[in-house]
């Protein structure tokens, strides 16, 4: 018998999402990649005694961005908070971030329910160099505060997703959200985009949650959710033996898929927030909010919504909604064409996608020529078949295909379909010609083809009526 | 009033290492201390706002303007222990 | 014509602006004078400076001992503690740009408690200062160098800060100008935190004209400190005569604490500014008693945030540096910090420790909203609020040193000012004898001021310093006009 799964996958997200302003968070420092360590800093990143943080005003306003776009609601009167702890990569002691009052509260992305994102700065980056021959040579790090300062915005989520695909694709909903916004690179790979996940399980049905486990280093959206599997996996063989979920910080090694715990000889983490006396409350404008909002462009997650709207096909929706450029391009085409949405989308998305893949050099067609190809196919005037044909020529030459179907005359040409038929007609109506065919006449063939090509005014491709009669004739 | 293990515990946090003699220094004045700060912690203060600022100031930032930074040799002048262009720093747990 | 060193700032700058006297041979003698430091006023003294020429402004040409406290680039900045020994800073602070922007110039960095954690100057990693008037006895802290200095006539005025008392305190203790303004009127940038929402730079100086250059100099927004506003009316030099049309607020000093020449002494001055017109009223502060539980909480848990980045990653010292990275951290922390420090680290870190935070942060901050209220209740109704300014004459060394408790009462009077942070001004108001003592010493008198209303205070405090004639009366203790000493 097929049991129900007996348990249920519990996750929510923590997304670093770095900024891509021109400076830091607090301090005046270029933000970099890649450039030789320690060029990027000054007394407030070096945490030099006396140093003061001043806010990055874009900063502000990336995250108003996000706030807006995640749907969440805006603090009135948000302030930042000191989290204290000590590492050599956090160079105050303390990283400035937010608390108790985040600037965006609860908020949706999708079916997902934020609850929260909020401004803080990232740390700096330390590389483990071993005793590197050195005579008093324990094990040591080398930092590097270039990244220091960074601004982040931390997006967590409630625990709604129930799955690792699930969690996978979610993230990805996210990433092109914020990329779509132009606040971030969203580069897993280069750190820009980070994402952690808090995962647990519970008897399906149970309102209960379960212990959580924290998974970090999850570098792309693949790892994401083969973390998620194996924790998932590893927590419900724990389960079913009996066992109890422990919570802790697992660490995702890509080389082995597996996952090993952080858990350190240290004291349980005690932050010690209390709000930064340095830093004054944000309460933003209405003209701020209102910046926020106009500088959406349309999101993933709304033009999803309208794209089911409009009738498309729930995966024709996704694909648009994550592939802003051509969903511009469908909107265009969409808005010209005569034929139904959901058949622009199929050449905006299937045809169109093909040729380009065919021919990674080409051109993407004007809107207009390929609102007129859809609407010659849809009418019937031209075959399926060649209309396909006329749009890679397009794709290939940048040009309109009209030019290809007026030189091919394609349009002109009868339908095969039809021909077929007419071919049947031409038999039926000289079953002599057919039979001395038949019996090896290749001549007699001629009369057959004379009759087609008459009967279609000489539309036909000559070629084509000969396959289709020898066909038709059983040769 | 204050314990020689949240004495401990409080001096990790701290990442101060007391000897023997400040432990027992640190419980006796830490104690006599919070003994005499311990009476806010009885005052009925709800509803009252708690201060962070004295001056009423708020979104006080600055434009994502650049400023050079510091030359590296500069950033790196004070550092106890330079290499490569970096700031060196034992690693959390020895080998 | 005075001799140089006998000349206020406001003299000094007005005879070199009409050159005649030499910024350089005055510079010299104030070198000259500050080599001769035999009270551990000083860390660091400046040497010649290359020029002379830039002396626009209205400090040109005056030399002003710094703090220790304010970050001065290439020059050593250590706040007092050894755990930044040997750190030279890559930029210098606001107010100390700001000074020389006036033309005045650095005459050298003074001695403090270390981080500014102290009452006595005797939390210093470099040694005790001692009290010009008496050298078994205290400064009063933080700026003890800073106050000593200007006392002892090693210089023609201070740099300070003030977290909850230690511009006032000391000023009072050696018969000197101190001011506290209000909270946000001089940048922070580059003075070294210590309880970052207190703590504030201001001037110690012979007298309140000084006073109010050199804070018409430093005060402003800047944009690297961004709790900084500025006093939006400016400073003047003060010239008010009298008092009439204004009303002082005395707050119940308490049964005990005070000693009883200082109560005279504040009680002869309020006598005074009857005299010259002003009216004397009781105030009720009922929350000011609170003050010292509240301070010493929120101070305490701002600075354990602030001195955490002294961990021997980017500056300062490093010790254990074989060991791994707890072992270096303990020990460089450890061997760095005094024992104040610590203390008031351990203080702090519990303060804010998991469970804990209500009851005495959180508690805290609700208390400093009240004292704040208090004293807008009081401003309703007069114009200033009066007190000692420090319970005690200066103390003799050691004294305090083994009762913290004890040595945090004498910012008593100061602290509750720092909470609401309002500006405050201590002037020498007499000397008195300290219980069971024979010597004579200054006794302060503390004017407090809506926020804000500086140029208010200094004028009434300038109508009070004349009437009092203190420096006049009792220059003959200050070594280089009596001679006697330095
Ligand atoms: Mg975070
Ligand atoms: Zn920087």
């Amino acid at each position: 018998m097929a049991d129900a799964p007996p348990f249920e996958a519990v996750i929510g997200l923590e997304i670093h999402v770095q900024l891509a302003t021109r400076t830091k968070m607090f301090c005046g420092c270029e933000l970099s990649f890649g450039d030789e360590p320690n060029t990027h800093t000054c007394p407030v990143c070096l945490a030099q005694p006396g140093s003061l943080p001043v806010p990055n005003e874009k900063a502000i306003r990336f995250a108003l961005m996000i706030g807006a776009a995640l749907d969440c609601e805006i603090a009135a009167r948000s302030i930042f908070h000191r989290k204290n702890y000590f590492y050599p990569d956090s160079p105050k002691a303390y990283q400035i971030s937010q608390y108790d009052i985040p600037i965006c509260g609860a908020g949706k992305l999708g079916e997902v329910r934020i609850t929260r994102a909020h401004l803080e700065e990232d740390a700096a980056k330390t590389i483990h160099v071993g005793s590197s021959g050195r005579i008093h040579g324990s094990a040591a790090s080398l930092v590097d505060f270039n990244r220091a300062g960074t601004p982040l915005v931390e997006i967590v989520t409630e625990p709604d997703l129930h799955g690792a695909r699930e969690a996978a694709d979610w993230a990805r909903l996210l990433r092109e959200t914020v990329r779509q916004l132009g606040v971030s690179d969203v580069n897993m790979e280069e750190g820009s985009l980070r994402v952690d996940a808090n995962v647990s399980v519970r008897p399906a049905g149970s309102e209960e949650l379960g212990t959580k486990t924290e998974l970090k280093n999850m570098n792309s959206f693949r790892f994401l959710q083969r973390g998620i599997e194996a924790e998932l996996k590893r927590q419900e063989a724990l389960v079913e033996a009996g066992d109890t979920v422990e919570q802790e910080t697992l660490h995702f090694d890509p080389a082995s898929g597996g996952l090993t715990s952080l858990r350190s000889k240290e004291e349980a983490h005690d932050y010690r927030y209390f709000p930064e006396p340095d830093l004054v409350p944000i309460v933003p404008s209405e003209q701020m909010l209102r910046d926020a909002r106009d500088s959406l462009p349309a999101l993933p997650a709304a033009r999803a919504e309208r794209y089911l709207d409009a009738g498309l096909s729930a995966d024709t929706a996704r694909l648009l909604a994550n592939d802003p450029e051509t969903a511009a391009y469908f909107d265009a085409t969409e808005l010209i064409a005569s034929a139904p949405s959901q058949v622009v989308a199929n050449w905006a998305t299937g045809d169109l996608a093909s040729a380009e893949r065919a021919l990674p050099d080409g051109s993407r067609p004007d809107p207009v020529w390929l609102a007129d190809l859809i609407d010659r196919v849809q009418s019937k005037r031209i075959t399926h078949k060649n209309g396909r044909e006329a749009l890679f020529w397009s794709v290939e030459h940048g040009k309109d295909p009209a030019e290809f179907i007026d030189r091919k005359a394609l349009e002109h040409q009868v339908d095969s379909g039809e021909l077929a038929r007419i071919v049947a007609a031409a038999i039926a109506a000289d079953p002599a010609a057919a039979e001395q065919v038949r019996a090896g006449n290749g001549k007699a063939i001629g009369a057959l083809v004379g009759a087609v090509m008459r009967e279609t005014e000489g539309r036909a491709d000559g070629g084509e009526v000969t396959r289709l009669l020898r066909e038709q004739l059983g040769l | 009033m204050i314990d020689r293990a949240q004495v401990l515990h409080v001096a990790r946090l701290a990442r101060l290492r007391l000897s023997e003699d400040e432990v027992e220094t640190m419980v006796g004045e830490l104690s006599g201390i919070l003994e005499h700060v311990d009476r806010i912690g009885r005052l009925d203060l709800d509803g009252v706002e708690p201060t962070t600022h004295v001056v009423a100031l708020e979104n006080v930032w600055r434009a994502d303007q650049p400023v050079p930074s510091l030359p590296r040799e500069a950033a790196l002048a004070n550092a106890p222990d330079p290499q490569d262009g970096a700031f060196r720093v034992p690693s959390p747990q020895a080998e | 014509m005075a001799a140089p060193l006998e000349l206020t700032v406001a003299e000094a700058a007005a005879e070199i602006a009409a050159t005649e006297l030499s910024a350089a041979e005055y510079f010299a003698a104030w070198r000259d004078a500050a080599a001769e430091d035999e009270l551990n006023a000083y860390l660091w003294t400046a040497p010649e400076p290359e020029t002379h020429e830039d002396l626009e402004g209205p400090l040109g040409g005056v030399p002003i001992a710094v703090k220790d406290i304010f970050v001065t680039e290439g020059v050593p900045t250590t706040a007092g503690s050894r755990i930044l020994e040997g750190y030279l800073p890559s930029y210098t602070a606001t107010a100390v740009r700001r000074m020389r922007e006036a033309g005045g110039r650095i005459l050298g960095k003074t001695n403090m408690d270390e981080f500014a954690m102290g009452s006595s100057n005797e939390n210093s990693a470099y040694g005790p200062v001692l009290n010009p008037w008496d050298r078994g006895r205290v400064p009063g802290g933080s700026s003890g160098g800073s106050a000593a200095a200007v006392a002892g006539g090693l210089a023609p005025a201070a740099l300070g800060t003030d977290t909850g008392g230690s511009i006032r305190q000391p000023a009072s203790l050696c018969g000197i100008v101190g001011l506290k303004p209000t909270y946000g009127a001089i940048s922070r940038y580059g003075m070294i935190a210590f309880a970052s929402s207190l703590d504030q730079c201001g001037p110690l100086t012979r007298d309140v004209t000084d006073a109010a250059l050199l804070l018409a100099a430093l005060q402003g927004r800047d944009a690297c400190d961004t709790t900084s506003v500025g006093i939006e009316a400016g400073v003047r030099a003060p010239s008010r005569e009298d008092l009439s049309g204004l009303r002082f607020g005395v707050p119940p000093l308490g049964e005990d604490g005070v000693e009883a020449g200082v109560r005279e002494v504040f009680e002869a001055t309020l006598r005074r500014i009857e005299g010259l017109g002003g009216e004397i009223a009781e105030v009720q502060l009922p929350n000011s008693e609170l003050g010292i539980s509240a301070y010493y909480v929120l101070a305490p848990a701002e600075a354990s945030s602030n001195l955490a980045r002294y961990d021997g990653v980017r500056y300062g010292i490093r010790r254990g540096g074989d060991g791994d990275l707890l072992e270096m951290y303990e020990a460089t922390r450890s061997e760095g910090f005094g024992a104040e420090v610590k203390r008031r680290i351990m203080l702090g870190t519990y303060a804010l420790s998991s469970g804990y935070y209500d009851a005495y942060y959180g508690q805290a901050q609700k208390v400093r909203t009240r004292i704040a209220e208090d004293f807008d209740n009081a401003f309703a109704a007069v114009d200033f609020v009066v007190t000692p300014t420090s319970p005690s004459v200066a103390f003799e060394l050691g004294t305090k040193t083994a009762d913290p408790l004890a040595m945090y009462m004498n910012d008593f009077f100061t602290v509750p000012m720092s909470l609401a942070g309002i500006p405050a001004i201590s002037i020498p108001a007499g000397l008195a004898a300290p219980d069971g003592g024979s010597v004579e010493l200054p006794v302060g008198f503390q004017i407090a001021a809506p926020a804000f209303a500086e140029q208010k205070l200094l004028e009434a405090a300038f109508a009070l310093e004349t009437a009092i004639g203190f420096n006049h009366e009792h220059a003959v203790a200050i070594p280089w006009k009596g001679g006697s000493g330095g």
